[in-house]
């Protein structure tokens, strides 16, 4: 029980000292710290069309996330999310435009089939490296990311560029026909929906399953899953596929639902922000959707800011910079709050 | 302050309590200046604890200690040093990749922001003509034996001009030889220099041995001081666990077995550096017998076993039970009913952060009936098999969700054993299966062992403690530089013979300097 009110507590402390800290920067910046949490607040949940604008931002990042807290649970520090999302999005975009005139249904599975492949294989690979290769998983993911948005930027500005895209170059359209499109009447695409029901899967994988237990004794120490005859690399590999497919959808939601062709706001920092989702949600797939929701509403917010108070776009990713330096500080309280544990056993 | 009393060290009436739980009740040590003390008590009867209110990591809750004479709060380790109280620890506190001589000079408490070397070293060689022990001290620390190490950190405390020394089972990771070596050395220094110790031990033979006096902890309680020339074991034995330890009667029935249940053709691993460390090992284990591998550490024991457990894999020959193939898979462990238990468990066989039932089911995890279709996790299943197994093997835990790593060494192995051989079990492979437990724990170990070996398991007993090996097994092996040297039966064993098997190619590396 103590576990459970601390994993809420302390998350719920950090974010209060972190939003004192981006006070003073907003003071510093000549502008009224509460008018601009308020102005915030408004951004992301004030309205009904607030609150659509947060969860569409949501959507991409509760799948990025998973990209970060799958393998954490399994002893990896991955931050090739920004990187999966590229690749799942562009070999969408590639099967998208190839298959234009088929079956809508048909293409749009395949879509989102091919996103999870890929962006799985992208992401098993930093698994396989560090098991079988010993290399360290968070460089060689951040390298990862720098290979996948090269590649990206390629096939865009060359061989798949649609020359009619001017001012912001863009592959040819996979076709309004094949387009994911948006719940009811609302401006939320059908992403967000992707982006809850794998959260929930994920969720149920890890804490109900026999996979999800041998997942927890890999991460939580490998010889001890060893001695008890599991198939370490095997683990790794699946449970980084797996991060890697439910972050290719993010990339597959971002060319079918939003943009209908693939441009470079793949590479608009959903992977980055997701490695902050997941640590705030502390690895857990269900605490993630409230998460990305509030991070969402954050950057939601960006654009009143810059129009209300002279802001700099940059603001709200200051804003989350700050959170992730108090949320990783915060890591090491949990467990030493003396008031809130019980019976110290170990003793003699 | 009457000058006259001679106690280098006195601890009155310590108590101290862990939320609820009394770690200390009301204990007084008193150490004379210039003896050999030691602090005996089973796991758990609190010596760490009483130890560390001395050196300052933990406040007392009542009581005093008394330094020098002078009642004297000590507030922290860092204070405690400054006294001249050292401590050596049961684990080692060298930095590996240092040298010996940066380490002794890194510890001392005032260092100058800028070091110079030159003048440092001089100074160092100078002193070490005095010490009881010679170490090089331009070889890096991983090069040492465990002996060395433990040299080293002597060696350390004493060039900070200790008064009093703690040493905190300072033999665990010794052989015999190496224990009597270090222990008799600082007896000598008690004698000549005013040097007074304090050994903590669950080892009576160190206590007879070389200690003036002995203080028994029983419980967190005191249960006596005694002058070891006017003391015997059986004594002391009864004043640690309040009863007299019945003579070892383990029941050993005879096998008739004949064929091998368990063999080992041509081995060949090699360590974390990739040279061979085993190469072309050979043996045959019947079912009902316990073989033996005694060797000093670090002559390719821990690679053996890691093999056995899947941690590590092997480069040539093969392991085969029943006459088949084992190559440490889920699927293979399960069929040929192999268990390992590891030393160390905590760090090879537990999570640490996972629950006490959740560490009891983690061969078991994905069958019935703990997983519907071996795929959905019963979370009641699980802790009813952990509520019968916490009973039935006396696991002491506030709970079966409580994390095991919260629990103390002993409970922590016997959490093990519970899963391990709870079940029924056919090859059994036990690598110094108590390291650092009290008497009773160590007891109930082996029993467990034999029992294991009397239904019929084959048992590879891999431990350093000769004494074990002796009295467990029915046939054992010498191991060294990755080989087996020698082969006896505990009846036959000539000691000379094991020894220079064990000591073999094993160069001490003590007399260059």
């Amino acid at each position: 029980m103590y576990r459970l009110i601390e994993s809420i507590l302390i998350p719920v402390m950090a974010l209060l000292l972190s939003l004192l800290v981006f006070s003073v920067f907003i003071m510093l910046s000549g502008s009224n710290a509460l008018e601009v949490l308020a102005t915030i607040y408004r951004g992301a949940f004030g309205s009904w069309f607030s609150w659509q604008n947060t969860l569409v931002r949501a959507a991409p990042l509760m799948l990025t996330a998973l990209c970060t807290a799958l393998p954490a649970r399994i002893g990896l520090i991955n931050i090739g999310g920004e990187g999966a999302m590229v690749v799942g999005g562009l070999c969408a975009a590639v099967v998208g435009i190839s298959m234009n005139g088929m079956s809508p249904m048909v293409v749009m599975s395949a879509m989102v089939i091919t996103g999870m492949l890929t962006a799985g294989c992208w992401v098993a690979m930093i698994g396989a490296l560090k098991h079988y290769r010993n290399v360290n998983e968070t460089i060689s993911s951040l390298l990862l990311n720098y290979i996948a948005i090269a590649i990206m930027s390629f096939l865009i500005l060359g061989p798949m560029r649609d020359p009619a895209t001017l001012n912001n170059p863009s592959s040819f359209p996979i076709g309004e026909a094949n387009m994911i499109g948006n719940i009811g009447e609302s401006s939320i695409h059908w992403g967000l929906v992707f982006g809850l029901v794998v959260c929930i899967a994920l969720w149920f994988l890890m804490r109900r399953t026999s996979f999800g237990f041998a997942v927890d004794m890999t991460g939580g120490n490998i010889r001890a899953a060893q001695i008890s005859g599991l198939g370490v690399g095997k683990l790794i590999i699946i449970t980084c596929f797996l991060a890697g497919a439910a972050t290719g959808i993010a990339g597959v939601i971002e060319v079918a639902a939003v943009h209908g062709r693939a441009n470079l706001s793949l590479n608009s920092g959903y992977g980055y922000a997701g490695i902050l989702v997941a640590f705030l949600a502390r690895h857990n797939p269900l605490a993630i959707i409230p998460v990305a929701i509030l991070m969402g509403g954050i950057r939601a917010s960006s654009g009143l800011l810059q129009r209300g108070f002279d802001l700099p776009d940059a603001t709200t990713l200051v804003l989350q910079g700050i959170i992730f330096i108090v949320i990783l500080a915060s890591e090491s309280l949990y467990g030493r709050i003396k008031w809130l544990r019980p019976m110290a056993v170990r003793h003699g | 302050m009457s000058t006259a009393m001679p106690y280098a060290l006195e601890a009155i009436g310590i108590s101290k309590y862990f939320a609820g739980v009394h770690a200390l009740d009301n204990v007084s040590i008193k150490l004379v200046e210039g003896s050999f003390h030691a602090l005996l008590g089973e796991n758990g009867a609190g010596k760490s604890t009483l130890v560390k209110c001395i050196m300052g990591y933990y406040q007392p809750d009542e009581g005093q200690v008394l330094f020098g004479f002078h009642q004297q709060e000590i507030s922290s380790p860092h204070q405690a040093l400054m006294l001249g109280i050292g401590m050596v620890y049961q684990h080692f506190t060298l930095i590996p990749n240092m040298t010996v001589a940066e380490n002794i000079i890194m510890s001392r408490p005032q260092l100058p922001a800028i070091i110079n070397w030159k003048k440092e070293m001089a100074a160092l060689r100078q002193r070490m003509e005095d010490m009881p022990f010679a170490v090089s001290l331009d070889a890096p620390v991983t090069a040492l034996s465990a002996g060395e190490k433990q040299k080293v950190e002597i060696i350390k405390q004493l060039l900070l001009d200790t008064k009093v020394l703690i040493l905190d089972e300072p033999t665990s990771v010794l052989t015999p030889t190496e224990a009597d070596e270090v222990l008799g050395k600082i007896k000598e220094l008690t004698r000549g220099n005013g040097l007074s110790v304090l050994l903590i031990t669950h080892k009576f033979r160190e206590v007879m041995n070389f200690a003036d006096e002995v203080t028994v902890l029983r419980k967190g309680k005191y249960s006596g001081t005694e002058k070891v020339a006017g003391t015997n074991p059986h004594k002391l034995s009864e004043m640690m666990i309040g009863r007299e330890l019945a003579e070892s009667s383990i029941e050993r029935t005879q096998s008739t077995e004949q064929t091998p249940l368990l063999s080992i053709r041509d081995l060949v691993v090699s360590n974390d550096h990739g040279a061979d460390i085993i190469e072309g090992l050979r043996m045959d284990i019947r079912g009902g017998e316990i073989v033996g591998v005694a060797g000093v550490s670090g002559n390719g024991q821990r690679e053996l076993m890691q093999v056995f457990s899947g941690q590590r894999d092997k480069q040539a020959g093969n392991i085969l039970v029943h006459g088949e193939q084992y190559s440490a898979t889920r699927e293979e462990m399960r069929r040929f009913k192999l268990h390992c238990l590891p030393e160390e468990p905590l760090k090879n066989a537990c999570v640490a952060n996972m629950s006490v039932a959740d560490n009891l089911v983690f061969r078991r995890f994905d069958r019935a009936p703990f997983a519907w279709r071996r795929w959905l996790i019963k979370r009641r299943k699980i802790r009813q098999h952990a509520q019968e197994l916490i009973e039935r093997f006396s696991i002491k835990t506030p709970g079966t969700d409580n994390p095991v790593g919260n629990l103390s060494g002993g409970n922590v192995q016997r959490t093990v054993l519970a899963r391990e051989l709870a079940d029924d079990v056919s090859v059994l492979i036990v690598a110094n299966p108590c390291f650092g437990l009290d008497f009773a724990a160590v007891e109930d170990i082996h029993k467990l062992i034999m029992k294991a070996r009397n239904n019929g398991a084959a048992v590879l007993l891999i431990s350093e403690d000769l004494d074990e090996i002796l009295k467990l097994s029915d046939r054992l092996h010498v191991i060294s530089d990755g080989k087996l040297v020698h082969e006896s039966t505990p009846a036959e064993a000539d000691l000379a013979m094991i020894g220079r098997c064990m000591a073999g190619h094993g160069v001490d590396h003590d007399n260059e300097y």
